[in-house]
């Protein structure tokens, strides 16, 4: 099918290829970062992580529309303060959630899949009777849109730009976070051995809430930054939920590494093969090939090398 | 009462008799020239004053957001009806029934409306596969659905009045004009991947090749809930179609028509042809990724008519000045009107001889124009083309004539 086009021609579209491909691995990660925090390192099977997405995205359209009626001026700005706004309101939803509900379940993790799923029923409900059943878009300002031209025949569209710049953000962040804080350690030790950490004066359940927020804040700035790519409706975190297990899991559950591997191989091989092949068939190449590798390694790509209580 | 004397209380009921008589008790007259032991003689849940329909879309789940303007017509159609007398002198009662967006759930309530409520008629469903699903159980149970959505064809029952289009009323006219209009010699067709949109893609490619005598360059489909188009986009680019003609539904529209825009391609270079975007559509989509792109339907708010500025006019005095019609919310709500005129000219709420009468009955007040039942149960309607603006609604460039509805076209299968 290439043969018929000229060597400029093929450049370009090769290099928007490139970029879409990127695209869809900066968006599979930054789904997929949150979860790696809270099922990778908490073992916590949150079903409802999909609906703490929705909540940021729901956060940003509210925004929108508060700007657009109290500040129009402000409109070409509002967007960085919603993605802060939807790390906070995201994180406080999971802070309460982890309260009120994860703490009593973390020797019984598949109940926690049963009262999670539960609760993004409940939540997805909650979206429903207060933004409506329709879905919805925030207006995003003017630079975000459009396309970004090096040449006459390339466009970089805007939105996969800024999506990209974000999670390589937030992935820098997670990574320091980890390794390069006190928490971050407080974390890791907690989660290779709880009874040892308390032992020697970590409060693993203030480690535990906390991580458990961080995770669901990550959702909800992924959320917030998915609006400029989709539209959002109540049962939007439903659409995500399985390609962000899907990345942690292939990516072997307790490694952040792993993640990033899994979501730039997945999405390198569903955008190649979607151009290749037709819409449909490029899913169906790319799942069959992670069921064939987690065949042979069940663990994931990158297996955990420490030992589990 | 006792201490009434005879004259008296002879006075009294007199008296009572000349009041009730004197109120326009319209239930009193109607059951007088209809009685229901005759308009009803299958046992339907039809009194002297009321009779009970049914109300079968999702309220909840992935479909809410494209049924709440059907639920929403339908109400406003049946308020108006009552408030006109009703039908035969009966109100109409609704029994609503959430399905759920879960088809086995549809076929289960169908069940339920039909053997337990005895609903006269159903105004419901709206995916073909809710269609399906409650299809055996309609025509088991012999009850009557008002099927408001545009859908593939291929499917006709005596138990069923489609009251959008089928594919052919749609596709054909459409693709003839932007034939004409834009000189369109190639098409890239692009769906989600579900029966509808691969039906009417087939009777698309059938007609550009045999009629036309075009080329489709591209036909493929993405599963409901794609958000990535980009690879998509960039064969588009490659391939560089006359037409784009797309069958996107539901969420995933919203970032095909974002992802088209950013990168680059916008109605000033490029064609595109939907039939999935009404103005329900369009605002999740935002106007302004759209502005320029034509959709084919039926009915546009827009339509500049009176009886759609009346029926405009109705809709946002209940539901808010905000709310939007697209094609579907219409169409649902000619089902009551529908369903009214063949009660009354059947005169009887039984349902074979609804089915009997409902053929030609015509309904000139429908917000789209003149609509015609035809014997196969679809409707005559005509198509119209709107090109969108930034604003959300759409500039009516084109209109055809009736064109008779064919749920089986020879040739295009």
């Amino acid at each position: 099918m290439l043969l018929a086009y000229t060597t400029s021609e093929l450049t370009s579209i090769f290099t928007m290829q490139g970029f879409a491909g990127l695209s869809l691995f900066s968006v599979l990660l930054l789904m997929a970062l949150g979860l790696a925090i809270i099922f990778g390192q908490m073992g916590v099977i949150n079903m409802a992580h999909g609906e703490f997405m929705a909540a940021g995205a729901y956060t940003v359209y509210l925004c929108s529309t508060l700007t657009a009626k109290f500040a129009p001026s402000f409109q070409p700005y509002y967007f960085l303060f919603a993605i802060v706004a939807a790390f906070l309101v995201s994180g406080s939803l999971g802070l309460l959630v982890e309260w009120g509900l994860i703490r009593f379940l973390y020797k019984r993790p598949l109940d926690t899949l049963l009262a999670t799923w539960g609760l993004s029923l409940i939540m997805q409900q909650a979206f429903r009777s207060t933004f409506g059943a329709r879905e919805v878009t925030p207006t995003l300002p003017d630079w975000l849109m459009g396309s970004f031209k090096p040449t006459a025949s390339i466009d970089i569209p805007i939105n996969g730009v800024f999506v990209m710049g974000l999670t390589l953000f937030i992935t820098a962040a997670v990574l320091f976070f980890t390794f390069k804080t006190r928490s971050g350690l407080h974390m890791r030790a907690t989660v290779q051995n709880r009874m040892m950490s308390g032992a020697v004066g970590i409060n693993t359940k203030v480690v535990d809430r906390l991580t458990f927020a961080i995770g669901c804040g990550i959702a909800g700035v992924a959320g917030a930054a998915f609006t400029t790519i989709g539209s959002t409706g109540p049962d939007s975190g439903s659409r995500y939920i399985v390609d962000t297990f899907l990345v942690v899991v292939f990516g072997g559950a307790a490694s952040l590494l792993g993640t990033v591997t899994s979501a730039f191989g997945i999405a390198q091989t569903q955008s190649i093969s979607e151009f290749f092949l037709q819409g449909t068939m490029g899913k169906v190449a790319t799942l069959l090939a992670i069921v064939i590798i987690l065949m042979i390694r069940p663990q994931g790509l990158f297996a955990s090398k420490v030992r589990r209580a | 009462m006792k201490t009434l004397r005879p004259a008296l209380r002879l006075v009294t009921s007199l008296l009572f008799a000349l009041l009730i008589s004197g109120l326009p008790n319209i239930a009193l007259v109607a059951s007088e020239s209809f009685p229901t032991a005759k308009v009803n003689t299958t046992g339907l849940a039809v009194t002297d004053t009321e009779v009970t329909v049914g109300q079968l879309h999702s309220a909840t789940g992935t479909m809410a957001i494209s049924e709440t303007g059907s639920i929403q017509a339908e109400q406003l159609a049946i308020e108006q009806i009552n408030a006109m007398g009703g039908v035969l002198g009966r109100k109409i009662k609704i029994i609503v029934e959430d399905g759920a967006s879960d088809w086995p759930t549809f076929a289960e309530k169908a069940k339920k409306l039909l053997v337990n409520d005895k609903v006269a008629a159903v105004m419901g469903c709206w995916t073909s596969a809710s269609r399906k699903a409650v299809l055996p159980v309609f025509e088991k149970e012999n009850g009557m659905l008002y099927y408001p959505t545009f859908y593939e064809g291929l499917e006709q029952s005596k138990n069923v009045i489609y009251t959008g289009q089928e594919a052919t009323q749609q596709i054909i006219a459409g693709l003839d004009w932007i034939a004409k209009e834009k000189k369109a010699k190639t098409f890239y067709l692009i769906g989600s991947d579900y029966i509808w949109p691969r039906t009417s893609n087939k009777i698309a490619r059938k007609h550009i090749e045999n009629v036309l005598k075009g080329t489709v360059v591209g036909e493929e489909y993405y599963a409901l809930g794609h958000t990535q188009f980009g690879s998509l986009i960039n064969k588009i680019k490659l391939k560089k179609p006359d037409v784009i003609y797309a069958i996107v539904v539901g969420g995933s529209n919203v970032s095909f028509y974002k992802q088209l825009k950013a990168a680059g391609i916008t109605s000033d270079k490029q064609t595109l042809l939907t039939i999935s975007v009404t103005e329900d559509e369009v605002l999740g989509i935002g106007g302004e990724n759209l502005v320029g792109f034509y959709s084919a339907m039926k009915y546009f708010q827009s339509l500049d008519n009176p009886n759609n500025k009346k029926f405009v006019e109705a809709f946002k005095a209940k539901y808010g000045a905000k709310s939007v019609i697209g094609d579907v919310t219409q169409a649902a709500y000619l089902g009551p009107w529908l369903w009214k005129m063949s009660v009354e000219k059947a005169g009887s709420f039984d349902i074979d001889k609804v089915a009997a009468a409902s053929p030609d009955i015509e309904f000139k007040e429908a917000p789209e124009g003149y609509v015609k039942l035809h014997a196969n149960h679809h409707l005559w309607s005509k198509l119209r083309i709107g090109q969108w603006a930034a604003d959300g609604q759409a500039k009516v460039l084109y209109e055809s004539g009736l064109i008779e509805p064919d749920p089986f076209p020879k040739g295009y299968q």
